[in-house]
Parts: C-alpha cells; sequence; structure tokens
C-alpha cells in the first residue's frame, strides 16, 4: 500500500515537473490572474473559487488531458534507484543490441558520406535559398539527382539483426518440446494469446458494434451507426481525451475523426504551433543536411508511386523536412531504447563540447519511413496541424517499430506474439510455412514496421491506425498479421516456395480489417 | 455537340483549329465578339455554364463553356472526375452508375496566373496530354479511385457536404438524361455507356464538362485496365444477361445479381410507378465489391424534383 502511494506520488510529482514547462502552465497562470477580475472570485475562498471557474471554463479539462496524454506516453514506475538508461530499456542485452544496430546505422551513413563527398550538413547559398522557398509547395517536381543515394537500411535489414538476438542468461536446454518456438525470434518475452487478447480488446468484440463492420449498407444505420456518430459529437463536444480514447475503440466516423485523433493526441494548433512549424520551415531553408535526400529518395520510392498517396507528395516533403530538424523530438529518447547518433564538428572527433546530434531530431530515416506520414495527409490538409499530428504520432507509437526493446508494443514484441500466435493456433499452416522455407515473420514483418500503410486501403488503414489510438498499444499490429494468415490459410497451405507464399500475401488491399480481427478473436475454435 | 472551353477573364477559344487568347474580358464583350463574327446567341444556361451559338454562314451549331478557373484542389493539383453511366433504355429512362469512377490528377501544381495560361499540363486533365509530361508516372497513372476522394472529402470538410455534392453529381447526370430522352433514338435493341466529365469547384459544386459518347476504354495501369475489363463485363452483363440475346418483348429489365459494380441510378418507371421516388441508390462507400442498393428515406429536396 505504501508502496503504491509512493510510487503515485513519484509519478505525480513527473507530472507536474514536465507540465510547469509547458505552454498549458503559463495559459493556465495567465487565466487565473484574469479571473480575479470576476466577481464571482472571492479573497476568502480564493482557491475553491479559481478552481470552479477553472471547472466551469472548460480550463479543468485541458489540463485534464494534458495530464492524460502524459500518463498514455509515460513509461510504467520503475525503481527509484534504476538509472535513466533502465526507462529507456531495462535488459542489458537489448540495450547493447540496440547500441550495435545504430553503430551500424552511423558506420552506413558516414560511409555514404564520404564515397559521395556530401557533407552532412551544410549552409545554403542566399541564392539557393530563394528557389527553394519559391519551390515549397512543389518539392516534388525538379528533383535533384539521387540515383547514387542508397537509403540507409531497410526493414528487411533490421529483421536480420532481430533474429540474432538471444538472452545469453536463458538457457533453453537441448530438448525440443512443444514449447519450443519455432520462428525465427528466439528471445524470451512474456506475449499475450488469445484469451488475454479478448479480455484486452474486449470492445472488438461479437457484441459490441463497430465501424468497419456495422455500417456496412446491408446494416441499418439506426442499429449502430447513427447512435455511435451521436456519441461521437457529444465526446469532441465535451473536448474530453480519456473519453474520446474510450470511444475510438469501436472505431471512428469519417467525418469526426480528424478531430478525434487531435483530442486523443492532445494536440491544438496554438498560434505557438504554427509559429514553431514555421521557424523549423526557416531552418529547412536555411541548411541543406544529407538526410534531406535520403527523405527525398524515400518519398519517391514510395508514396510517390502509391495509388493513394501520390497526391499528397509535396506534404510529406514538407512535413519530413520539418521534422529531422525539430530538435523537440530529442525528449522522447528517454523511454526510446534508441539514442540520438551523435556526430562531431570535422576535426574534432571524440571532443564532447564539438558534438551534436545528427540529425537534429536524432531520427534517421529508413526505407519506407514516409509512409507513417502518408495516411494522415487524408484527415489534414494544413501542413502545421498534420506535422503536429504526425510528430506526436511518432514520439508515442512509430518509433517503437524500429528500435530494439523489450516493451509490449515493441517490435520484437510485435514479432513474438505474431509468431506465438500462429505456431499456437494455426499450427498446421506454421509448420507447413516453415517446411517450406517460408517462416511467416519474414513476409508480415514489412506490414508492421510500416503498420501496414501502403499495405491496405486507406480507409481501411485508418480504422486500424483509431484502435491504436484507443489502445494505446501496437499489439493490434500482430493480431492482425496473424488474422490475415489465417484468412488465406487454405491457399497458403498449397504453396510450396517462399516466393508464392509472398505472391498469395502481395496484395491486401481489398482486405477489411475488422472482421477479420474479430472473426481471429473471437470467432474462432481455439 | 462540341463544348469549347472559355475562360472568362483570361480567354481562350478554340474555333475550327483556330487558338484565340483574349485577356480580361466582360461576358457581355466576349458574347458580342462572338456575334460579330456571325454566330448567333440561341440560348445559355447560367446554372449549367453553357452558351448556345448556331453560326450564320453554315449553321454549325456550337457550346461553349465557362472554363472553371476555381477548381477543387488537392494536393494543390487540379482534377476531375470521370463516371460511367449505362443506359439501357430513354423512354423509359432506365440508367446506371458505375460505382468505381476516377479522377484524373494534373502532374503540375495549378496556377492561375496568367504565365501558366498556355501550360496544357497544369489545365488540362486528360490522360493523353498528361502522358506526355516529365512527372508523369505509369504506376498509379495520375488517377485516384472516387471513393478515395470521397473519403478525401469526408475526412476534410465533413459528411454532409460530400453527400450533397455527390447528390448534385447524380442529379447532374439523370438531368442531362433525362433532357436528351425526347430526341435520342429508343431502338429496344440498343443500349449506351457514356463517360460522364466533371469538375468540381472550391465551393464543391460540380459542373459537368462535357458527357463523351464513346469513352475510352485502353487502360494506362494495371488498375485502370482492371476496372475498364470490370466496366465492360457489367456493361455487357446488364444488356444482355445470362449472355442470351433476349427476348424483343423483354422490358430490359435486369435482375439485381447481375448489376455488378453498377448501381441503379434513376428508373423513370418505378419512379412514376408508384407515386413516390423509389430510386434505389447504394451508399457511396470506399469497399469494392457488389452491393445491394439501400432505398432512402426521401428527405432530400433534390429527390423530389427528379420526376
Amino acid at each position: 500500500m505504501l508502496q503504491e502511494e509512493s510510487d503515485l506520488s513519484l509519478i505525480i510529482a513527473q507530472i507536474v515537473q514536465k507540465l510547469k514547462g509547458s505552454n498549458l502552465y503559463s495559459q493556465l497562470e495567465r487565466q487565473a490572474w484574469a479571473s480575479l477580475q470576476r466577481p464571482e472570485i472571492k479573497l476568502e475562498s480564493l482557491k475553491e473559487d479559481i478552481k470552479e471557474f477553472f471547472k466551469i471554463s472548460g480550463w479543468e479539462k485541458k489540463l485534464q488531458n494534458a495530464v492524460y496524454s502524459e500518463l498514455s506516453v509515460f513509461p510504467l514506475p520503475s525503481h527509484p534507484a534504476a538509472p535513466p538508461e533502465h526507462l529507456k530499456e531495462p535488459l542489458v542485452y537489448m540495450r547493447k543490441a540496440q547500441g550495435s544496430w545504430e553503430k551500424r546505422i552511423l558506420k552506413s551513413l558516414n560511409s555514404m558520406c564520404t564515397e559521395l563527398s556530401i557533407p552532412l550538413a551544410r549552409k545554403r547559398p542566399v541564392g539557393e535559398q530563394k528557389e527553394l522557398l519559391n519551390k515549397w509547395n512543389e518539392m516534388g517536381t525538379d528533383e535533384p539527382d539521387l540515383s547514387l543515394f542508397r537509403p540507409v537500411y531497410a526493414p528487411k535489414d533490421f529483421l536480420e539483426v532481430l533474429i540474432n538476438l538471444r538472452n545469453p542468461n536463458y538457457e533453453n536446454g537441448d530438448s525440443l518440446s512443444f514449447r519450443t518456438h519455432l520462428g525465427l525470434i528466439q528471445v524470451p518475452l512474456k506475449v499475450k494469446d488469445i484469451p488475454e487478447l479478448k479480455e484486452c480488446f474486449v470492445e472488438l468484440g461479437l457484441n459490441t458494434g463497430q465501424l468497419g463492420i456495422d455500417d456496412s449498407t446491408q446494416v441499418p444505420p439506426e442499429l449502430f451507426e447513427n447512435e455511435h456518430v451521436r456519441i461521437g459529437q457529444k465526446v469532441l463536444a465535451e473536448q474530453d481525451s480519456a473519453a474520446a480514447q474510450q470511444y475510438i475503440r469501436q472505431g471512428s466516423p469519417t467525418a469526426l475523426r480528424a478531430e478525434l485523433w487531435a483530442l486523443i493526441l492532445n494536440i491544438s494548433s496554438e498560434p505557438e504551433d504554427v509559429l514553431y512549424y514555421e521557424q523549423l520551415k526557416t531552418n529547412v531553408i536555411q541548411h541543406d543536411l544529407l538526410v534531406d535526400s535520403l527523405i527525398y529518395k524515400d518519398v519517391k520510392l514510395t508514396a510517390s508511386n502509391d495509388d493513394y498517396y501520390f497526391v499528397f507528395e509535396d506534404y510529406l516533403y514538407q512535413v519530413l523536412l520539418c521534422f529531422s530538424r525539430d530538435t523537440s523530438v530529442l525528449s522522447h529518447f528517454a523511454y526510446n531504447s534508441a539514442s540520438p547518433p551523435k556526430s562531431y564538428i570535422r576535426g574534432k572527433l571524440g571532443l564532447e563540447e564539438y558534438a551534436v546530434f545528427y540529425p537534429p531530431n536524432g531520427v534517421i530515416p529508413f526505407h519506407g519511413f514516409s509512409m507513417y506520414v502518408a495516411p494522415l495527409c487524408f484527415l489534414y490538409h494544413e501542413p502545421s496541424k498534420l506535422y503536429q499530428i504526425f510528430r506526436e504520432m511518432y514520439v508515442r507509437f512509430f518509433f517503437r517499430l524500429h528500435s530494439i526493446s523489450s516493451h509490449p508494443s515493441g517490435i520484437v514484441s510485435l514479432c513474438l506474439l505474431f509468431e506465438t500466435l500462429l505456431q499456437t493456433y494455426l499450427p498446421q499452416l506454421f509448420y507447413h510455412l516453415r517446411e517450406i522455407g517460408a517462416q511467416p515473420l519474414r513476409i508480415s514483418f514489412k506490414w508492421m514496421v510500416r503498420a501496414f500503410s501502403g499495405y491496405l486501403a486507406t480507409d481501411q488503414l485508418l480504422l486500424l491506425w483509431d484502435r491504436i489510438l484507443g489502445y494505446n498499444s501496437l499489439e493490434i499490429l500482430a493480431v492482425l498479421a496473424a488474422a490475415v494468415f489465417a484468412f488465406r490459410a487454405v491457399n497458403l497451405m498449397e504453396v510450396t516456395s517462399l516466393a508464392a507464399a509472398e505472391a498469395v500475401l502481395a496484395d491486401l488491399s481489398t482486405l477489411k480489417v475488422m472482421p477479420l480481427l474479430q472473426i481471429f478473436l473471437f470467432a474462432t475454435v481455439t | 455537340m462540341w463544348a469549347l472551353p472559355v475562360v472568362l477573364h483570361q480567354c481562350l477559344w478554340i474555333m475550327a483549329g483556330k487558338v484565340k487568347w483574349v485577356t480580361d474580358i466582360e461576358k457581355s464583350v466576349l458574347i458580342n465578339n462572338f456575334e460579330k463574327r456571325g454566330w448567333v446567341q440561341v440560348t445559355e444556361n447560367e446554372d449549367w455554364n453553357f452558351y448556345w451559338f448556331v453560326s450564320q454562314s453554315n449553321k454549325e451549331a456550337y457550346v461553349i463553356s465557362l472554363y472553371i478557373n476555381n477548381p477543387l484542389l488537392i494536393g494543390g493539383r487540379k482534377f476531375d472526375l470521370r463516371l460511367y453511366v449505362l443506359v439501357s433504355t430513354y423512354r423509359p429512362l432506365r440508367c446506371y452508375m458505375y460505382k468505381l469512377g476516377f479522377c484524373r490528377f494534373c502532374t503540375v501544381k495549378y496556377t492561375p496566373s496568367t504565365s501558366e495560361l498556355d501550360n496544357m499540363f497544369v489545365h488540362l486533365t486528360n490522360v493523353a496530354i498528361q502522358k506526355h509530361g516529365d512527372d508523369y508516372n505509369h504506376i498509379h497513372g495520375g488517377k485516384w479511385t472516387v471513393s478515395n476522394l470521397r473519403l478525401y472529402l469526408e475526412s476534410t470538410r465533413g459528411k454532409e457536404v460530400t453527400s450533397k455534392l455527390f447528390d448534385e453529381i447524380h442529379w447532374i447526370i439523370v438531368q442531362s438524361l433525362k433532357a436528351v430522352a425526347p430526341v435520342m433514338n429508343n431502338d429496344k435493341h440498343c443500349f449506351e455507356c457514356y463517360g460522364y466529365d466533371i469538375i468540381i469547384d472550391d465551393k464543391l459544386k460540380p459542373w459537368l464538362i462535357e458527357v463523351n459518347a464513346s469513352p475510352s476504354l485502353t487502360s494506362s495501369t494495371a488498375n485502370d485496365r482492371i476496372l475498364k475489363y470490370n466496366l465492360i463485363n457489367d456493361t455487357l452483363n446488364i444488356a444482355v444477361p445470362n449472355g442470351e440475346i433476349p427476348d424483343c418483348k423483354w422490358n430490359k429489365s435486369p435482375p439485381k445479381e447481375v448489376l455488378g459494380n453498377y448501381e441503379i441510378l434513376y428508373d423513370e418507371e418505378l419512379a412514376q410507378g408508384d407515386g413516390a421516388d423509389r430510386e434505389l441508390r447504394s451508399r457511396q462507400g470506399q469497399s469494392q465489391g457488389p452491393r445491394a442498393g439501400r432505398s432512402r428515406d426521401s428527405g432530400r429536396a433534390v429527390l423530389t424534383t427528379w420526376k
């Protein structure tokens, strides 16, 4: 009891500390001072009256949302004596693996840099700055020669690293048993099984209405949809983050989605945010970074060729180029097992005073990175809002998909969850695929790393991401991957090679996500 | 009838192969200019953006439509809609709309500035033209599905205005067919599939650009080929159900199962049949695949003016 209380007070203290530095705090202060003018605020009961004022004017709600936001992002409380690395990642072997992976990426980046004799960063001459400013809204045209650039790494390179992860303290014994894990991931992390997932995702059950299922034409809208939309509008009117998060577990109506996501992520477009984005834009204009070319190349290779997202190509540059310069992103490394790469000013290698984070936001893009932003373009067409939403989605969810950690939403756990679900509930399929040299993870890895962006039809993808926000977890990606395999099991049982298995699973654009998830979790005999 | 694109404040007209540009001209002056060249204005319809002229010398008729210089832009680019409509009979009017239409995007960002007025890649959305642009992409072909458009508009503008837009588009199509119904050859052995070109302006109002009697059935991308293949398949299934030439007494009312990706847009017989508007239209969702039509409450003023 005492331990819980002290944990709680520790969390409260940390959140208060965090919020004290935020814009909201100064706004609340200003509001409190201004409220002294009001007749209902009396000196004798100053504290209660101001609190009452905050409640009525909606400021208490904003504070509640901010606290809820911090709680969602904040890692679980750890031992007060634990060093900060533990917050990033408690397991030593994982930290080591992440460290060596980072070294490899940085080496690859530096060697590309040396080969092409391009500096990591340079200041643009004034003429070039003017040109870029003019071209800001159409950077997709007139691209520079990118043929010599290659992506720093692709998801399959990262998969190889994960496959080789081992816990040095874990001895499995040589004998095979039914417990032996036959998949590619060989680390002993705890993952949920179907009964636990059913409990976790209870709102996806057969008896609960869902958007993505109960809004199809065969179902009269009076049964579920109309009421759901009405509740959604009410949630938005109340501006309550926690309620929105609960609501969106059943899916979001298309017209309300943009606002609901902003509410859940606690994004409000204040003038300061727009100014901050403009400042980032200025940074892009003034300096050219090597990663800019990587971003360009990535967009050209992925989103520009995508049937759904090619229209938004220019927005992607506007968001991603600014993202690389945003140093506020560095704060998420406190709970990310990854660390931002450090680079040294020319000639001062090893001297800490001359170390800078490169790129400024510490995130090196890989092949497919731009696909995290692309679906958001369907919801937000104002660049600074789009930018804020993407940044928040990244520091809450997406970073976990390409760093090595033991977190339940981390990519390692997702892979393990996927393989375990398949091995436990579709053993025949799993065994068959393994025999023909088509380990299922080799096919589904790329889906999960991209959170299915570019593989599903956009409306289905948005329904899936609704649930990611609603449950504040990425586990649903692994469940969906397993559900897709279950759905195409009959065809997969007949293939005899990895290439054929890839072909069966090449096109996911006709899949309906919610029925697949519902059947897999709630309607399959286990 | 040809439709001639005409820009009001910066004018362009194409007459027998000659292109002429006039800048900053008032509509009345423009029309005056046409009349000076021996064209007589027969009628105009501002709601429909058409001006009908007949040439005095050779009695040719020209339809001039004003250039929409405030098109709705997505990703900063201009686009138009290609929708397919099948008419199996004109009297009574029975028409079907293909659910899988597409948007054609320009490869270059839209600008109304005069310096780019003759840049075809900014203003003209025809695939035949855009194909030759530097930034043309062969994978997606600059095409978006109508369901993508709907998702984008619903997400950024709201459901009501989007539904209103699509209702107006349906209205335009039905009205245009009704307008020509009296003069069309109503041979019971005939059917016709039209390609409707529609553009949406920045107030979310749709404008009819033209109706193509022989829409192109060639394909520019893989998805396009699948779409056109299905289009031809579904069209023939409705015109000639079960693959057999129907009896000449057949009333051209195919069973629901063969509609495929078509949905009934307007059925005059049904509409007049029980005095209430029983037109069935299924909701334009994003999922593909055939869907049974769903009857709507006639809560909309638009529906009651359709008879």
